[in-house]
C-alpha cells in the first residue's frame, strides 16, 4: 500500500507516525517509560498491552492531547508539542476517552464537527448525511447519541472522527465492550479505511483484534515496550498453543492423559478431569485425535485455542507481569 | 485565526442551545424552576410579608430574577466538566480549532440562556402585576447590568468545574455556596428587618446590590450607587476568578 495523497513535502514522511523515548508521569506514576513506536503509512500498528499499560497515554501524546515529559513525536512529520495544530489537521481520534456528544442526536454531532472543520452548513450536512448512511445509521440520525447501543456508539465515534477524512487514525480499544457482531462490523469498517490508506494505530487489549486489524505489534506493558513484531512472530515466541481434553470416562483419564503426553511439547496439567498441555505442531490435533481412536478413547471435551494475552504477557514477562 | 475562534466558538455555542431540545430537564432547570419560584414566592409568601402578593411582587421580582441569575451561572460549570468527564472534550481537542473556543462557546450559550431566563421572569412578572415604571433604556440597561454580572460570576463555577472530578459536585457545591448567599440578602426581604450581623452581611451581599441595582431600574428609585457597586463586584469576580480559571483549565485538559 502507498502513501496516501497529500503528503507534505519537505518533511520526513517514511513514518506516519515516529515516536522515540516517550516518557509521561502522573504524580508518582509513571505511565510511560521510554516508549518507541513507528508506523508506516497506510499500515495498521497494534498496541497491545493490559489495562493500565500505558496505551491510551501513548495515544492521547499522539493525539497532543497531553504533552510527554520526555521524548519526542512526530506525526506526519509534524511534532506534536510545538506544530499540535498541524497534527490535529492530520488525525482522526476515537476510543474509549474521545466521545461523542450524547444529548446531541448522531446527525448533529457529525455536523458539528464538520462545521469545526470549516465546512459549509450544506457541506457539513451533506458530509453527516454520507457518514451516516456509510455506518448505517441513517434510521438512527435523529436519536439521541445517549440512546444509542454499544455497537451503533461505536459506529458513530468511528464516523465522528472520520468527518475531516484524516490520514491518521487512533483507535482507543474501539471494540472494548462490545458484543462480538458489532465488534466484527467494526472490525471491517477499519479494513476498509486501511484499504482506503488510512494508517491506523489501534490499542487493544485482545490479540485476538490485534491479529485481525494489525500488520505489527507492540506490546507494552507499566509503560514499556516489552515485544515488537507481526501477530505471527508474537505468537510463535509465546510458543505453543494449548490442547484440552476432558475424557468420557473418568477411569480413562490416565490413559486419555497419556495420548495428550505424545503430542504435547510441554508438561501435561491434570486438573479435575480435565487434561490440558501446550502443542505447537499444527498438525497436533489430529495425531490426537487419531491416537484417542486407535485406543478407543472417547472424549466429552476436545479443543485447541491460541495463547491468550495473560499467556503472551507471561511468556514475555517471564512470568512477573 | 481569529474568525476561525469566532466560528468555531459559535459551532459550539448552537451545540449547547441545540442540547436542550434532547434533554428536557435543561428546559426545566433554566424555564420551569424559576416560573415555580415567581409563582410560590408572589402567592405563598407575598401575603404574608407584604399587604398582598401584588405589591410583594414589586420588591420580590428583582430579587427573584437575580437569584435565578447567579444559581444558573452552575451551568457553565456543570457542562464543562459533564464534557470533561465524558471525553467530548477529548474529542474537540483533537480537532484543529481554536483552543478556547469549547470554553468560550459554552459561555456565550450559557449568556444566552440568561438572557432567556431573564426574558422569560420579566414578562411573566408583568403578567401577573409588575409594572416597569422606568423607560427602554433602563430596562436595556438591566439585561446589560444582569447579563454582564452573570458572565462574570460564571467563572466562579468554571474554576470550581476544573477542580472537581464530577458534575454533581458542582452543583453541591454551588448549592452550599448560593442558599445562603442569595437568601441572606435583600433579594426577598427588606433587610432592616434581620438581626444586625445578619443586616451587616446582606448590605454588602452582591445579591443585594444586584438586586437593589435591578430594582432601582426598573421601578425607579437609586440607581448610581447599586449599579456601581454592582459593577466593582463584577469586576471583582473576573479579576480574581477568571485568570484562575484559564490556569486551571490549561492545566485540566
Amino acid at each position: 500500500m502507498s502513501a496516501p495523497p497529500g503528503t507534505v513535502s519537505g518533511m520526513d514522511t517514511t513514518y506516519a507516525i515516529r515516536a522515540e523515548g516517550l516518557v509521561k508521569r502522573f504524580g508518582d506514576t509513571t505511565a510511560l517509560d521510554g516508549v518507541d513506536l513507528a508506523v508506516r503509512p497506510g499500515t495498521v500498528l497494534g498496541l497491545l498491552g493490559p489495562n493500565g499499560a500505558g496505551k491510551t497515554t501513548a495515544v492521547r501524546v499522539l493525539a497532543t492531547l497531553i504533552r510527554p515529559d520526555a521524548g519526542h513525536a512526530e506525526v506526519g512529520g509534524f511534532d506534536v508539542v510545538r506544530q499540535p495544530h498541524e497534527v490535529r489537521e492530520l488525525i482522526g481520534l476515537t476510543g474509549q476517552y474521545a466521545s461523542v456528544d450524547e444529548t446531541l442526536n448522531g446527525a448533529e454531532n457529525l455536523l458539528m464537527i464538520g462545521r469545526l472543520l470549516g465546512l459549509s452548513r450544506r457541506a457539513a450536512r451533506a458530509r453527516a448525511a454520507e457518514l451516516l448512511e456509510r455506518f448505517e445509521l441513517t434510521d438512527a440520525a435523529k436519536r439521541a447519541a445517549g440512546k444509542y447501543s454499544g455497537g451503533m456508539r461505536r459506529r458513530l465515534d468511528l464516523a465522528a472522527s472520520l468527518v475531516g477524512d484524516p490520514r491518521i487514525l487512533y483507535l482507543d480499544e474501539p471494540t472494548t465492550g462490545l458484543d462480538p457482531r458489532s465488534r466484527n462490523e467494526v472490525w471491517d469498517i477499519v479494513r476498509g479505511l486501511v484499504t482506503g490508506g488510512t494508517t491506523v494505530l489501534l490499542t487493544t487489549q485482545y490479540l485476538d483484534e490485534a491479529d485481525q486489524l494489525a500488520g505489527e505489534i507492540v506490546v507494552i506493558d507499566h509503560g514499556r515496550v516489552i515485544a515488537t513484531g507481526t501477530p505471527a512472530q508474537l505468537k510463535a515466541r509465546t510458543g505453543a498453543q494449548t490442547v484440552t481434553v476432558r475424557p468420557a470416562f473418568a477411569d480413562e483419564l490416565h490413559r486419555v492423559r497419556d495420548a495428550v503426553g505424545r503430542v504435547a511439547t510441554g508438561p501435561v496439567d491434570v486438573a479435575g478431569e480435565v487434561v490440558t498441555a501446550p502443542v505447537s505442531d499444527p498438525g497436533a490435533l489430529a495425531k490426537l485425535v487419531r491416537d484417542l481412536d486407535e485406543h478407543g478413547l472417547s472424549v466429552a471435551e476436545l479443543a485447541l485455542r491460541s495463547p491468550s494475552l495473560d499467556e503472551v504477557f507471561l511468556s514475555l514477562t517471564g512470568g512477573h507481569s | 485565526m481569529t474568525t476561525m475562534a469566532l466560528r468555531n466558538t459559535a459551532t459550539l455555542a448552537w451545540r449547547t442551545l441545540v442540547q436542550i431540545k434532547h434533554n428536557p430537564f435543561e428546559l426545566f432547570d433554566f424555564s420551569v424552576q424559576p416560573i415555580m419560584f415567581l409563582l410560590l414566592f408572589t402567592y405563598v409568601f407575598g401575603g404574608a410579608i407584604a399587604d398582598t402578593p401584588g405589591e410583594y411582587l414589586t420588591y420580590a421580582l428583582p430579587g427573584i430574577i437575580v437569584q435565578n441569575l447567579l444559581f444558573a451561572t452552575l451551568n457553565t460549570g456543570v457542562g464543562l466538566n459533564t464534557d470533561i468527564s465524558k471525553g467530548v472534550f477529548d474529542r474537540l481537542r483533537s480537532l484543529p480549532i481554536a483552543r478556547f473556543s469549547p470554553l468560550a462557546g459554552r459561555i456565550v450559550a450559557d449568556v444566552i440562556k440568561q438572557a432567556w431566563a431573564v426574558t422569560l421572569l420579566l414578562v411573566l412578572g408583568m403578567v401577573l402585576g409588575f409594572r416597569i415604571e422606568t423607560g427602554p433604556v433602563q430596562v436595556l440597561a438591566v439585561f446589560g447590568l444582569l447579563l454582564g454580572f452573570a458572565f462574570a460570576a460564571s467563572w466562579m463555577s468554571v474554576l470550581v468545574a476544573m477542580l472537581v472530578s464530577e458534575p454533581e459536585k458542582v452543583q453541591i457545591f454551588g448549592f452550599v455556596l448560593l442558599f445562603p448567599i442569595t437568601f441572606a440578602s435583600g433579594a426577598f426581604v427588606d433587610p432592616d428587618t434581620m438581626p444586625d450581623w445578619l443586616r451587616t452581611f446582606a448590605d454588602v451581599n452582591p445579591t443585594t446590590i444586584l438586586a437593589d441595582a435591578t430594582r432601582g431600574l426598573l421601578s425607579g428609585g437609586p440607581v448610581a450607587g447599586p449599579v456601581t457597586r454592582s459593577l466593582l463586584w463584577a469586576a471583582g469576580f473576573l479579576v480574581v476568578f477568571a485568570p484562575l480559571s484559564v490556569r486551571a483549565f490549561r492545566r485540566r485538559i
